[in-house]
């Protein structure tokens, strides 16, 4: 029984962008937690019942960041949440990146993006990191200590107009492993990608969960090998990912 | 104070069970629960061969509960016997499998091959309303209730729990099927056949386009029924549908419930199973409540 749902304290949250929010928590799951790794966050309303899993944005001594989006009532109601109020948590979840010291590009898409800055914070080797948004910028100034940094925005208003994958190839960026999490055609993208240039690319997946700790079955995604756990071609996001090599999972 | 239970002559520490599917084998949930406390683990569904389930997504939330799609995506009995059983094995708790399949031939394999296994009871699923063959087919008609469960008892060498379907015109009738088939014991509810619409993207949330719902918002239909079953048959019931509490789990009782298991709930806190065991016990240690048995029904 070595872990538990806790209750733990808000340390500080704050507004980042429009529907961002940054808070910072009070936990011992910052001490286990490595990079790529989520917590499940509970919603105080018993008519929410499943847990919101939501990535780990970076740690300090038992301080924990999350940076999340607002989606629906549930993550409105914690972004209610202000200093000293209470959230019920769980984790460190999921298998996280595997830190190697090669040349990296860390590409994050949207709310992919948080995951990213504690992975920085991480890798020892040089870092390309590549950043898709929107239109709205948020954690650029906290990414660019840690490498070099390229902005794409849809709508062009900073950096390259379009996606990441249209900023790697106009700026002619290139690494020897790809680290990314952001939507499915991102992911999508950057596994062709890394497929043609022949180096490894390690994707951050997202699915709607239940459980969050691999007993429900509810966050497959499909595999190219048999899953160990059912036989089949199911891997468990939650349990077995959400980090995967993008050779092993179709996307 | 005695908060045993006895079904089909097997006898339960206290009468909280997992429900199926929404605890694995209790090998993930072992992190955050002493197994060894609880009354039983029920297995999620196994078959005789692999099954992949139902396309993603396959879970959403609901105002008090949730949608589930998963569609019994399991090992197969044979690595459940090597894994699974092999891990609760170790364990003090007892087991109970519960067993799905497309025909009643499918049913019948992995009953026999569970026949020497250390397995305290089995739980034929006759009711997931995710899986377009069998299963549920099984469950929303009396005569084939009836069927297979003289069948697998024909084949069974542990007691035999008949998993009931809400969604059926009356719950009396299949109760009195599975009875008249030689079921142990009867276990209700399973989830209730449901659909949510995302109406901003025009699309079923499920990509099953329905699925089974669970949780809080269930529990008075799912009273409603244990009652009406408990009073339609003299083998015994077990409850569930939303159990959140230990108050919940003793209306289930109340309602003639021999047992009692939880579900959804394990997903909002995964120390449910144990808050509810401490809860009856202190229920019972505040009315001077000698003996659990006596609560069974007593409405």
């Amino acid at each position: 029984m070595a872990k538990e749902k806790q209750t733990a304290t808000v340390i500080r949250q704050e507004c980042i962008a429009t529907g961002i929010f940054s808070m910072w928590i009070d936990t011992s799951i910052a001490d286990a937690a490595v990079p790529g790794q989520f917590i499940s966050v509970y919603v105080n309303d018993a008519s929410r019942l499943l847990p919101r899993p939501i990535s780990i944005c970076e740690t300090e001594a038992h301080r924990l960041r999350i940076v999340y989006r607002i989606a629906g009532e549930g993550t409105g109601q914690l972004s209610q949440l202000r200093a000293n109020d209470r959230i019920s948590i769980l984790g460190p979840l999921g298998n996280g990146f595997a830190l190697h010291e090669d040349k990296a590009m860390l590409i994050g898409g949207g709310i992919g993006i948080p995951p990213m800055l504690f992975l920085a914070k991480n890798l020892k080797g040089e870092k390309e990191i590549v950043l898709g948004f929107r239109d709205e910028l948020f954690l650029v100034d906290e990414l660019k200590a840690y490498g070099n940094v390229t902005v794409a925005t849809e709508d062009g208003s900073v950096g390259v107009k379009g996606t990441v994958m249209d900023a790697i190839r106009e700026k002619q960026l290139s690494a020897h492993e790809i680290y990314a999490c952001g939507p499915t055609p991102m992911l999508r993208a950057i596994k062709a990608y890394a497929a043609e240039q022949n180096i490894p690319a390690w994707v951050s997946m997202e699915e709607r969960m239940a459980c969050g700790v691999g007993a429900c079955l509810g966050c497959v995604c499909t595999s190219t090998d048999i899953d160990a756990h059912s036989l089949v071609h199911n891997k468990r996001i939650c349990a077995d990912g959400p980090v995967f090599d993008a050779r092993e999972v179709e996307i | 104070m005695n908060t045993q239970v006895t079904i089909a002559g097997v006898t339960f520490q206290n009468p909280v069970m997992t429900a199926s599917g929404t605890f694995g084998s209790g090998m993930e949930y072992s992190e955050f629960v002493d197994l060894d406390r609880l009354g039983a683990v029920v297995t999620k569904g196994v078959s005789n061969v692999p099954w992949s389930g139902n396309p993603t997504p396959r879970v959403a939330e609901t105002y008090g509960g949730m949608l589930n799609a998963i569609g019994l995506q399991n090992p197969g009995i044979d690595l459940f016997i090597k894994r699974d059983l092999a891990f609760l094995k170790d364990h003090r708790t007892r087991v109970i499998v519960n067993v799905c399949g497309k025909t009643v031939e499918d049913y019948l394999e992995v009953v026999e091959k569970l026949a020497d296994q250390n397995v305290d009871m089995l739980e034929i699923n006759v009711s997931c309303p995710n899986v377009k063959e069998g299963a549920i087919a099984f469950g929303q008609n009396a005569d084939a209730l009836y069927r297979i469960t003289k069948a697998v008892k024909e084949k069974a060498k542990q007691p035999v729990i008949m998993k009931l379907s809400p969604n059926v015109t009356s719950i009396p009738e299949m109760a009195r099927a599975a009875e008249a088939g030689g079921a142990d014991a009867v276990s209700l509810i399973n989830t209730l056949t449901s659909m949510k619409i995302d109406i901003h993207k025009r699309q079923f949330v499920l990509a099953n386009k329905t699925g089974g719902l669970s949780g809080p918002a269930i529990k008075p239909v799912a009273v409603r029924m244990v009652y009406e079953a408990a009073h339609a048959i003299k083998i015994p019931v077990i409850g569930m549908g939303g159990i959140a509490t230990a108050e919940d789990a003793i209306e289930f009782m109340m309602a003639g419930a021999t047992a009692v298991a939880v579900g959804a709930m394990n997903f909002h806190d995964p120390h449910t199973t144990i808050k509810v065991i401490d809860g009856i016990e202190a229920f019972m240690q505040k009315e001077m409540i000698e003996d659990i048995s006596s609560i069974i029904g007593c409405v």
